[in-house]
């Protein structure tokens, strides 16, 4: 393969040298989510009943709508990083792991944006009562 | 890029014994990765029908009411406990403790006793206690 020779760094086939962030990261973000989902467990079990008007008022409050955006960030981001573990372990062939990489991104970026939206609309238009 | 089919890859799910530490570090993936996929969505459909209007999240709650749905519910909070135990299992050998043969098995099981028990004691609250 080539790593460590100035051969193979040329041709991209070392080490990128990018590997620890990517660890770091990993752990930053279950920190994140060890704070944020017992959060959302207990505010979700302390919530009287589940019905439409409970959970938008809820969710309305700052100091639910921003936790909750967090939240997203900090789940969506940890699960983008260890399905990337994932896939590389198992996909071996070049092109069908690139297309898996891009596949796990799109998902994780449109879920995101759609889970971040649907909590804006409802912290910033408000309860319907 | 020629590759040596006959080299063993990582992990080596075909070739290892079964034991406590390393169902625990499958486990770890099997959960993370049925999260990132289903959780992921139920969440996410969660989120979008609550903002979308009264028709749509009834429509949610409808399923989440189900018994299919309240098993996809409790599967999802063991999923979140297992992961969560043995995810703080990680984050001790990830400073280089807890490598012993008698202490990693300890705490491996550990993990799987803390997702049964958590997941009984909420779902009991939620459907016992609560109502």
């Amino acid at each position: 393969m080539g790593t460590g020779t100035g051969l193979g760094r040329v041709r991209g086939l070392g080490s990128a040298r990018h590997g620890g962030a990517h660890w770091v990261l990993h752990r930053m973000t279950a920190v994140g989510n060890l704070l944020l989902l017992p959060w959302l467990l207990i505010s979700l079990v302390r919530l009287p009943t589940y019905d439409y008007t409970t959970v938008t008022t809820w969710l309305a409050q700052p100091m639910a709508a921003v936790p909750m955006m967090l939240l997203v960030i900090s789940v969506f981001w940890h699960f983008r990083i260890g399905l990337q573990v994932v896939i590389e372990d198992y996909v071996h062939e070049e092109g069908a792991k690139f297309a898996s990489l891009t596949a796990l991104t799109f998902y994780t970026l449109g879920t995101a944006a759609f889970a971040l939206f649907a909590i804006a609309k409802i912290a910033l238009t408000g309860t319907p009562n | 890029m020629a590759q040596n089919r006959a080299r063993p890859l990582s992990p080596h799910l075909t070739i290892w014994k079964w034991g406590a530490n390393m169902a625990a570090s499958i486990i770890h993936r099997v959960t993370g990765t049925g999260m990132a996929t289903v959780g992921v969505l139920v969440l996410t459909w969660w989120l979008v029908a609550a903002a979308t209007g009264q028709e749509s999240y009834d429509y949610f709650l409808g399923w989440a009411k189900h018994p299919l749905g309240q098993l996809v519910l409790i599967g999802l909070s063991w999923a979140f406990f297992q992961h969560l135990g043995s995810g703080l299992r990680h984050f001790v050998l990830d400073v280089g403790a807890g490598y012993e043969l008698n202490t990693n098995r300890f705490w491996a099981r550990a993990t799987f006793v803390f997702g049964v028990v958590m997941t009984a004691a909420l779902w009991g609250y939620l459907l016992f206690v609560k109502g």
